[in-house]
């Protein structure tokens, strides 16, 4: 019988049903940070616990590392107290951790990728709601809390509920100066911010299948942002070329053999889904949020609606996010002024992004009211970046080139917004507050709109951008 | 360590309209840099309270002392979207509630409050609104929910409520700590990990 990839993992990945319906999984990956964990690893000490499968466990430093002096102890001693609190228990337990003097560290959901840890098939669990990153490589990957960090430590499984499939298609050519990161906008404003609650995401099409591993990444990351816990994309001979040689990835003959069992977890045709949307990429375009969650978007030459102009279920919600935001109803968003741009995050940190940005910004400077930085994904990414020279890139153009980590997109290190400071970010939560002033505000888009809007001081349209060389269409 | 017997929660009910209200507003990521999780509660919604309190004296529900000592949290639609932190349902259990009642949960948040031993139980929209009104026009109304026969009484008025059947199994036969159950038949563990080609070798 025809099955979806979430089926055929799932069914390799159970081991029993527990007495109340739920399904004990498997995990086959458990990526740890040091947010999530001190508290997990505490619990499972008080009970006399070890980490069952620690060469299945693998640890790396993200939240809080500070992005600009990163020498040992760190300022911030609290700060300090994680880092130290995730050596001693990696320590401990015998566990796989890129810190960083390894020359690998960075957010977890590039690092686990790029190192080829993540592969198809697997079950994956890390205590973060971005864990859904790791289903562009057809892998089922779940953001838990930290008392499941625990079981998973503990037992290397979840307990959890089976999960609907819809099917999200992607048709046609998207235009230049339209990204991935439009897509997933696009995808969570049709769908609502909890459209996918109970769901995982599949996301298929010809645009997605000719979408690079770090596009399928940017969509897959969001796919929490609408609701859905698990988003993926089934394996191909993309995914299958980005793991060729990766330091985790099989070797040799075993690569060729896990190409064929990667292939057959892909979704069959026919494979029963629950629902399904399908998108036109022609007509998506480039995306900005005005409000204070990521349904809350518009193409830039749209304006900021009214409460009177939408359904009444989301009126208080727009009005709410007005009020938040101050801006009026009406209001066009190109040319919204902004203080700060931010190129970073699990979303969109990874080396593509950065070239798209630098391509922006090549030969221009940042606005003067403008602090303008990029934090790479990781040291990979830093340095794979510094051999192009986009650190000069982005140096001369008056951007801050930093050092890797989460920084300004949840604001846990000193990368924050000051006041009611308007930030223009390539990452994925505009939250009240998310990034670290109370009375913040954030516009998420893609880093080229990023980058466009450093250069303007204000939000422009990347495809009128004048002399921009813009990105391919896809 | 299973947990204890959950049947029952009742209280008096704080209520907080709004949908989609996130993780990052129940508790700042700035509180989550700590490695444990006390104290958490003193920062409960700290800067939706704070921007409320500007406008209007106490006019945040969390901050009014009408509703202190509550034990029943009233929310709308889609309530604790966002990021995955434990610590905003540790936050608002340390600060004494026992139970959530809302039109929706996050996927992930629900699951971490049952992993506390926090019931969070759905309504429709206009229940919803019909139990805030009460809460509103008497902050004192005792509310009793019953996890076995699935009501919300209050007022003379009872309510159904639901909750997905393995979290209710698991609140009644205080299974909700599932690390024992997950280490229950661990040979049956090992046996899949040896069946998975990426772990036994392709």
């Amino acid at each position: 019988m025809p099955a979806t990839l979430l089926q055929k993992v799932w069914d390799a990945h159970a081991v029993r049903r527990l007495p109340n319906g739920q399904t004990q999984l498997f995990i086959g990956l458990h990526l740890i940070h040091e947010v999530t964990t001190p508290q997990a690893f505490d619990m499972l000490r008080a009970r006399g616990g070890r980490v069952a499968f620690p060469d299945r466990t693998v640890a790396t430093v993200d939240h809080i590392v500070p992005t600009r002096d990163q020498r040992r102890p760190f300022a911030d001693v609290m700060a300090e107290d994680m880092m130290s609190a995730l050596e001693r228990n990696c320590r401990e337990h015998g566990i796989r951790l890129f810190d960083l003097s390894s020359g690998h560290q960075g957010i977890v959901h590039v690092i686990g990728p790029e190192l080829g840890l993540t592969q198809p098939g697997m079950t994956i669990a890390c205590g973060d709601s971005h864990t859904s990153t790791h289903g562009a490589f057809g892998a089922i990957a779940f953001g838990i809390g930290t008392s499941q960090v625990r079981d998973v430590l503990a037992s290397q499984c979840l307990a959890i509920d089976p999960l609907k499939v819809r099917r999200i298609t992607v048709r046609g050519r998207l235009q230049p100066g339209v990204y991935a990161k439009d897509v997933i906008l696009e995808i969570i404003r049709r769908l609502g911010v909890k459209g996918g609650v109970g769901h995982a995401y599949e996301y298929g099409g010809d645009t997605v299948d000719r979408m690079s591993m770090d596009e399928r990444m940017t969509l897959c990351n969001m796919s929490i942002e609408g609701g859905a816990r698990v988003g993926y994309v089934n394996p191909d001979a993309t995914t299958f070329a980005y793991l060729r040689g990766r330091q985790f990835a099989p070797q040799g003959e075993a690569f060729e053999a896990a190409c064929a069992w990667w292939s057959s977890m892909a979704s069959d045709r026919g494979a029963p889904y629950d629902d399904e949307v399908v998108l036109d990429a022609a007509e998506i375009r480039p995306t900005v949020t005005w409000g204070i969650n990521p349904g809350q978007s518009t193409s830039i030459d749209g304006s900021v609606p009214s409460p009177a102009d939408v359904p009444a279920a989301d009126r208080d919600s727009v009005a709410e996010a007005l009020d938040f935001m101050g801006f009026a109803a009406g209001q066009p968003l190109k040319g919204t002024r902004i203080d700060v741009a931010f190129v970073g995050s699990c979303t969109n940190a990874r080396l593509s992004d950065l070239r798209e940005a630098a391509r922006v910004i090549r030969g221009r400077h940042v606005a003067a009211h403008v602090k303008a930085l990029v934090v790479p994904g990781s040291q990979t990414v830093r340095a794979a970046a510094e051999r192009e020279g986009l650190d000069r890139v982005f140096a001369d153009a008056g951007f801050e080139w930093r050092g890797a980590g989460c920084s300004m997109c949840l604001a846990m290190n000193p990368d924050r917004l000051e006041g009611r400071q308007i930030c223009a970010s390539s990452s994925n939560r505009n939250f009240k507050g998310r990034q670290g002033s109370p009375t913040g505000r954030t516009l998420l888009m893609s880093p080229a709109m990023v980058a466009a809007a450093a250069i303007a001081g204000e939000l422009v349209d990347v495809r009128e951008f004048v002399g921009a060389e813009l990105a391919y269409g896809r | 360590m299973a947990g204890s017997r959950i049947r029952e929660r009742s209280g008096t009910a704080v209520p907080l309209r709004g949908d989609n209200i996130d993780t990052d507003r129940i508790i700042p990521a700035r509180y989550l840099k700590a490695i444990t999780f006390e104290g958490l509660e003193a920062h409960l919604f700290e800067d939706d309270r704070q921007q409320a309190n500007a406008r209007a004296r106490d006019s945040h529900p969390l901050s009014n002392p009408a509703y202190a000592g509550a034990a029943i949290l009233l929310v709308d639609a889609n309530f604790g979207c966002g990021s995955s932190r434990e610590h905003a349902p540790q936050a608002i259990q340390r600060r004494g509630i026992r139970a959530i009642v809302g039109q929706s949960f996050s996927e992930i948040f629900f699951g971490n409050a049952v992993a506390l031993g926090l019931p969070c139980v759905t309504v429709p929209e206009a229940t919803a609104d019909a139990l805030m009104q009460i809460a509103e026009r008497n902050p004192r109304a005792l509310f009793a929910l019953d996890l076995e026969a699935l009501r919300l009484t209050v007022d003379g008025q009872s309510f159904e409520v639901a909750l997905s059947p393995a979290a209710r199994q698991s609140f009644l036969e205080g299974s909700w700590d599932a690390t024992g159950l997950l280490l229950d038949r661990f040979d049956e563990v090992r046996r899949v990990a040896e069946r998975l080609p990426y772990i036994a070798g392709f």
